[in-house]
């Protein structure tokens, strides 16, 4: 099998297992995971030498998922990395449960930093790439904001910080799906164009017109990889809810659970793709 | 001799720099006032301007940590407490990192700049995080201990500094522990429970009701959270009243802390000095002090009014 289809087959498992978590749990954000899907897989199957071993270490690449919200699919990511086993990720959101609502960093190795605050989570990858050009260490650090987290204002508190320090080892990836809570985004609250903002902002701008194509996606982390002197944000175009065709483009599948029925109908449309 | 507790971190958190390669500060664009920019002087590659955006200082702060450093992040008590409230809440407090949030200028003595600036709720707001250590320390003398001891300790602490030279209380001699109080007069009958700046006014409260025939019972309760329980228990067999005194708002603080522990393990009436739940306003510090009720005056009076 080509390196690109075992890609696809985790990509797709990944979806499976996004879809069987949120309908399990009865709440989440399946919209948000579904369209991260191929951004997430890219960063940790092609760049991060993140392994069983050195997840305790200092000494490697760090990951994290600003738009916490989309945790099912970090935890559906660190299941396909065998970081945990699969069955566990049907405890997402119950009492208990190592798979909280929003990611957990004292609760489940692998996963590098709590998030869910929107906002919140580029800074805390600001700071972990800070610390890894002080100590003169070579890894780097990865991070998804969504389009919609572009609102709060802490994220250009952070992008101003990331250029000011001239943070060449973080990468900022936009998912842009254009939907949040209350519907598209240019219409809630346009943060759009982000290219030019990055820009503005100091940092390296790469667009990926299909988010969805991870090969589009390992082309943008592989280009961030050979810019010194600036961090790298990549404007990734995505389709919210990607991959359930009932989901896709809908700001109402951004906080809502699939029926069980409607599982069974997502699942049989993913298993299509095998 | 009069020094601000700020002065006493910034040249605390400089020698600390020096010895420890893995201790990292961060500022807000105010390391001139709060005295981190002490730092710089010794090594400056330690020391970060994050400019003015709390919000993303605590978070870098938190990435820091996370990544194995010790972290120290200052800026006025206002702005740290306040405006980045919830960035210590869900990135240093709920992942319990690694993380000193010192802050200065904190309470009324900020003096002139007024009311904007003069926080009276962080003890309250810090307080309410799950797993933060409080504390507020006395003089330069008890910050310089208390700065080392939460270097040394494991997990998100928040420093309380003034801005406004105070007389120094302790000498080298003073045994410092986190969540352990400092009984620094021993008498009966009546407990007065005071923190920071006011332990000094509960030490001159102390000289004046002595002159009037009462002995009482002074305490520095430096550390707010955890509050020491034992030390309050233990009061409550000979003292049936406490006076707490803190520059800082009655709701939430160092008041609220011992009327919580005593109303479950020992109830005695406790009657609170501090700001009586009103913003402050520009003025001096010793005029506010007096305005607000906050003088070594007020306590004996306090207690007076048994």
């Amino acid at each position: 099998m080509s390196e690109l289809a075992v890609l696809k087959r985790h990509t797709n498992n990944i979806r499976k297992n996004i879809v069987k978590m949120v309908t399990e749990a009865g709440s989440g954000h399946p919209g948000g995971s579904l369209s991260s899907v191929e951004i997430v897989t890219a960063i940790y199957f092609t760049q991060m030498n993140i392994n069983q071993d050195n997840l305790a270490s200092n000494k490697r690449d760090r990951f994290v998922l600003s738009k916490g919200h989309a945790a099912p699919l970090l935890y559906a990511v660190l299941a396909e990395k065998s970081f945990l086993e699969e069955e566990e990720l049907l405890t997402l959101r119950k009492l208990g449960s190592r798979l909280q609502g929003h990611p957990s960093m004292n609760l489940l190795p692998g996963v590098d930093m709590s998030t869910g605050s929107l906002g919140q989570g580029i800074s805390c990858a600001v700071g972990m790439a800070l610390s890894n050009k002080y100590h003169g260490l070579p890894y780097r650090v990865y991070t998804v904001l969504g389009d919609g987290e572009c609102q709060e204002g802490e994220v250009w508190e952070a992008a101003m910080s990331a250029a000011h320090y001239n943070l060449d080892n973080l990468v900022a990836v936009v998912d842009f799906n254009g939907l949040q809570i209350d519907g598209k985004v240019s219409d809630v609250m346009n943060p759009a164009p982000f290219e030019d903002k990055f820009k503005a902002f100091g940092w390296n701008v790469l667009t990926v017109e299909n988010g969805n194509d991870i090969e589009q996606v390992i082309k943008a982390l592989e280009s961030a990889k050979t810019m010194t002197g600036k961090p790298t944000a990549i404007i990734a175009n995505t389709v919210k809810g990607k991959g359930v065709s009932f989901m896709e483009d809908k700001a109402g599948w951004h906080g809502v659970a699939p029926s069980v029925e409607e599982c069974q109908q997502a699942l049989k449309e993913l298993e299509g793709n095998e | 001799m009069k020094i601000a507790t700020r002065q006493a971190y910034g040249k605390t958190l400089a020698a600390l720099a020096e010895e420890n390669e893995n201790i990292i500060v961060l500022d807000a664009d105010l390391s001139g006032s709060t005295k981190s920019g002490d730092v710089k002087k010794v090594r400056p590659n330690q020391h970060y301007n994050m400019g003015i955006a709390e919000g993303n200082m605590m978070g870098v702060a938190a990435g820091l940590a996370a990544s194995g450093n010790t972290v120290f992040a200052s800026s006025f008590a206002m702005f740290a407490t306040g405006r980045a409230y919830e960035q210590i809440r869900n990135s240093i407090g709920y992942p319990r990192l690694n993380v000193k949030i010192c802050a200065s200028h904190a309470g009324l003595t900020v003096g002139a700049d007024g009311a904007s600036h003069q926080c009276i709720e962080d003890l309250s707001l810090m307080r309410g995080i799950p797993g933060m250590t409080v504390i507020c320390p006395a003089d330069a003398k008890e910050t310089e201990k208390a700065i080392r001891a939460v270097a040394a300790y494991e997990g998100p602490c928040y420093v309380r500094l003034g801005r406004s030279a105070v007389e120094t209380v302790y000498d080298d001699n003073l045994e410092y522990e986190i969540g352990k109080g400092n009984v620094v007069r021993q008498g009966k009958d009546v407990a007065i429970i005071a923190c920071g700046i006011m332990v000094e006014s509960a030490l001159k409260a102390y000289d004046e009701l002595k002159e009037k025939g009462y002995n009482v019972t002074v305490v520095d309760m430096h550390t707010i959270k955890p509050i020491d329980k034992e030390l309050l228990v233990e009061l409550a067999k000979t003292h049936d009243l406490f006076v707490t005194c803190e520059e800082h708002s009655v709701v939430g603080g160092l008041g609220s802390a011992v009327a919580e522990t005593l109303s479950k393990y020992a109830p005695r009436k406790v009657k609170m000095i501090g700001v009586q739940d009103v913003f402050g306003e520009s003025g001096n510090p010793d005029e506010l002090l007096e305005k607000y009720g906050l003088t070594a005056k007020d306590i004996v009076n306090a207690v007076l009014e048994k």
